[in-house]
């Protein structure tokens, strides 16, 4: 033999799967969710959705670059936080503000804590959260078809009753990406589809939001049923809520986590100040998940019913 | 409800095709013939006989070094060469006796005789497999005799074999179940004569629909015996895995599979006790499979034991492209060899050579947490939190996360999206532990 074989520790085969394949996946199943945005907000919202993502991928260049690390720009996790931030804006916001949101995000969210996997918080809401105290106002300025309006939510809590098919189609006002049920639910079933997520935490989370708003809130399904479709819940739960980084990795730590988002957003929503909570029920969440992970360890094949 | 199977575990490309449908061909070796004196676990045997001494085929060369240990039988007839170190197929240089084949296959008196066991006490048949120096054939090589000497044996209810053959690219036990069902059914019935509480189960998966068709054909009739279906799926043929399926019962790393009732034997295993005991045959050949895309001509051979695994490649015809990986068994838990000028050991179950190494073309990343690795771990056990022990080095904290419960199965270093080696972090912090429980003891 001419050539020396190599040597290598087993297993000598890999899936192929790829944390790449795995960070474009999501950002096909967003795909409907922003082009719902986009043909109901207009060209602004496309706008919104590539400065946002240019600035993340921009900025995690420029840090890598300026840090002599490896570029990682490639892998698509950058891209990923853009979209799901430019997602969270409201369609009218002017440009500068969500590329200063992704920005903040790469920068002081993911790399300052030493870059992919290993930030506490979803760096995309970690950015809009920023942006939200920073620039409240224009933040929850929504219009829909040049009229501004309150969300679903906002109605709700004033009172008023809203359009549950609206709220599905998603001709509602709103942030770029939450307002159409139809379009997030597509995404969300191409990511389980793809085994890219599983329904653990974000089923638990819409059914303790649920059970929540129907026991603390109304006893009335279309209370319930706008409480589940509107606010972000559904991107919230099924988008950002599984970021792998941020939330548990244990099977049993993932229903802890749903659960306690759940309550969060319920508390947030009902006895809060504002009508939304689902991102800071997150970004709390998000910061409970060493302890969470540390009290769910599963028990190994064989200890069932032993004590270690 | 489902086949039999276990929670985890994954679906690797099971590249069977290139070799399933060849039947075994018997090889005679060229060339000398070399024993290893470790082929097993435990110590390792002594050499009874010296330079220049002449053997004979089926003549025990080197004698058990103790209890688990085993007998290393000569598979030719000849003289003895020399006795000195060789290299085997971990990469260690272990002491050999390497004997020039005169082409007689001379053998000892009643070699091949065929012998009734029913009427024999248990301490003989015991006997008889010990002397014949057989071992777990899977690849683990833990001395069978002393597997079949339990402390209770009224304890054990399960006689298991393992014909799952989970792992990509062997088809050795699959070709064994088509061609000598009848002395794997035999070998069961010698072992379930040793244990008179036990029923015997045949785990076979379901992507071998015809050896599942050809034994319950076979057993039908015998009341102790049946045929058990698993899914496919890795590792199914891990020794904890395959228990759990058919029994339901869970074995810990703390514990031996008699803990639970059940002895657990390989397809192979099983038809060398046969052909101890029934044939008068010790254990002197092994069905290797030849496999991989590197090869001209995927085969599965039946060879003598010390037969250089040269004679075997060129035997399946080549390589028709030059490969860069050879791996001693299968892609999942075999052993990356960097020649193949090594013997054929008991242990030996196929040489997979591939034209490409897919893993040296990978970068490892960071871990996202994805999960696929806590999903697909058979053991239920959380492979990043066991990494970030063993980056660390620290042997507690690998313990408290249950790191000795892995079976270093690879399905967690399969799946994972980031390509991170962290079953090979995992062997190392394995073999930490055990030495400082070793040490501490």
């Amino acid at each position: 033999m001419s050539r020396s074989l190599n040597v290598s520790s087993s297993p000598h085969v890999r899936d192929t799967v790829t944390t790449k394949s795995i960070m474009y996946d999501v950002l096909i199943a967003m795909l409907p969710a922003a082009a719902f945005g986009v043909y109901q907000f207009g060209i602004q919202a496309l706008l919104v959705i590539v400065v946002t993502m240019a600035a993340c991928a921009l900025s995690e260049y420029v840090y890598e670059r300026a840090m002599g690390l490896p570029i990682t720009v490639a892998d698509g996790s950058a891209l990923v936080t853009g979209m799901i931030l430019a997602l969270n804006m409201p369609a009218g916001i002017p440009l500068w503000i969500p590329a200063l949101g992704g920005i903040f995000a790469i920068v002081v969210v993911k790399q300052l804590y030493g870059g992919l996997g290993q930030n506490f918080m979803n760096p995309a809401l970690a950015g809009r959260c920023f942006l939200l105290i920073s620039f409240a106002g224009k933040m929850s300025s929504f219009a829909l078809d040049g009229w501004s309006g309150a969300t679903p939510l906002a109605q709700l809590k004033a009172g008023q009753t809203v359009d549950l098919a609206a709220m599905f189609v998603g001709r509602i006002p709103g942030t770029i990406g939450e307002v159409s049920v139809l379009a997030l639910l597509a995404g969300a079933a191409y990511m389980v589809y793809k085994k890219v997520i599983s329904l653990r935490i974000p089923v638990t989370y819409i059914v303790t939001t649920a059970v929540f708003v129907f026991i603390f809130g109304q006893q009335d399904m279309s209370f319930v049923a706008a409480h589940v479709c509107g606010g972000g819940l559904l991107f919230g739960a099924f988008f950002m809520a599984t970021d792998y980084v941020t939330s548990p990795i244990t099977p049993k730590g993932q229903i802890v986590f749903g659960i306690l988002l759940g309550v969060l957003t319920g508390l947030f929503r009902l006895f809060g100040g504002s009508a939304e909570g689902v991102s800071y029920a997150i970004i709390i969440s998000n910061m409970l998940v060493p302890l969470i992970e540390r009290y769910t360890l599963p028990t190994a094949f064989g200890k069932e019913g032993k004590k270690a | 409800m489902g086949l039999a199977t276990f929670k985890g575990g994954i679906h690797p490309y099971e590249g069977k095709e290139l070799s399933e449908n060849k039947p075994v061909q018997e090889l005679l070796p060229k060339g000398e013939l070399v024993f290893p004196m470790s082929q097993h676990i435990g110590a390792p045997a002594r050499p009874l006989v010296k330079k220049g001494d002449r053997v004979l085929m089926g003549q025990i060369i080197g004698e058990a070094g103790g209890f688990v240990s085993a007998n290393v039988i000569c598979s030719v007839s000849g003289t003895v060469k020399a006795v000195e170190p060789r290299l085997v197929v971990s990469g260690q240089m272990v002491d050999s006796i390497i004997v020039e084949n005169d082409g007689l296959y001379e053998a000892v008196p009643h070699f091949g005789e065929e012998r009734d066991y029913r009427g024999m006490y248990k301490e003989e048949i015991r006997n008889i497999i010990k002397e014949a120096g057989i071992v777990g054939l899977g690849g683990a090589g833990f001395p069978t005799h002393v597997k079949l000497t339990p402390k209770d044996e009224s304890k054990i209810d399960y006689i298991l074999v393992n014909g799952a053959e989970c792992e990509p690219y062997l088809t050795s036990d699959y070709r064994m179940m088509l061609e000598a069902p009848e002395k794997i059914v035999g070998g069961l019935k010698v072992i379930l004569s040793l244990f008179d509480n036990a029923k015997g189960v045949i785990g076979i998966e379901n992507n071998k629909p015809e050896a599942i068709k050809k034994l319950k054909e076979l057993v039908k009739d015998e009341p102790r015996i049946e045929v058990c279906e698993l899914l496919t799926k890795y590792p199914q043929g891990g020794e904890r895995s395959l228990i759990y399926a058919v029994t339901g019962r869970s074995v810990n790393s703390s514990m031996l599979p008699a803990d639970a009732g059940c002895i657990v034997d390989n397809i192979d295993t099983v038809i060398a006790i046969y052909n101890a005991v029934c044939l008068q045959t010790p254990l002197i050949r092994k069905i290797i499979t030849i496999t991989g895309d590197a090869v001209a001509d995927p085969k599965n051979f039946s060879v003598k034991l010390g037969t250089n695994y040269q004679e075997l490649i060129e035997a399946a015809g080549g390589f028709k492209e030059e490969p860069e990986k050879i791996i001693s068994g299968g892609p999942m838990m075999g052993m990356a060899i960097y020649t193949t000028d090594v013997p054929v050991a008991k242990t030996s179950s196929a040489l997979t050579c591939f034209t490409k190494d897919m893993v040296a073309a990978m970068e490892p990343t960071p871990c996202i947490r994805c999960g696929r690795c806590v999903a697909a771990c058979p053991s239920h056990i959380v492979p990043p939190m066991m990494m970030r022990a063993a980056l660390k080095n620290d042997c507690e904290g690998f313990e408290k996360v249950n790191g000795m419960e892995c079976m270093e199965c690879g399905s967690c270093t399969y799946v994972c999206p980031a390509k991170r080696p962290l079953t090979q972090a995992f062997k190392d912090m394995r073999k930490q532990v055990a030495a400082n429980r070793r040490k501490k003891a």
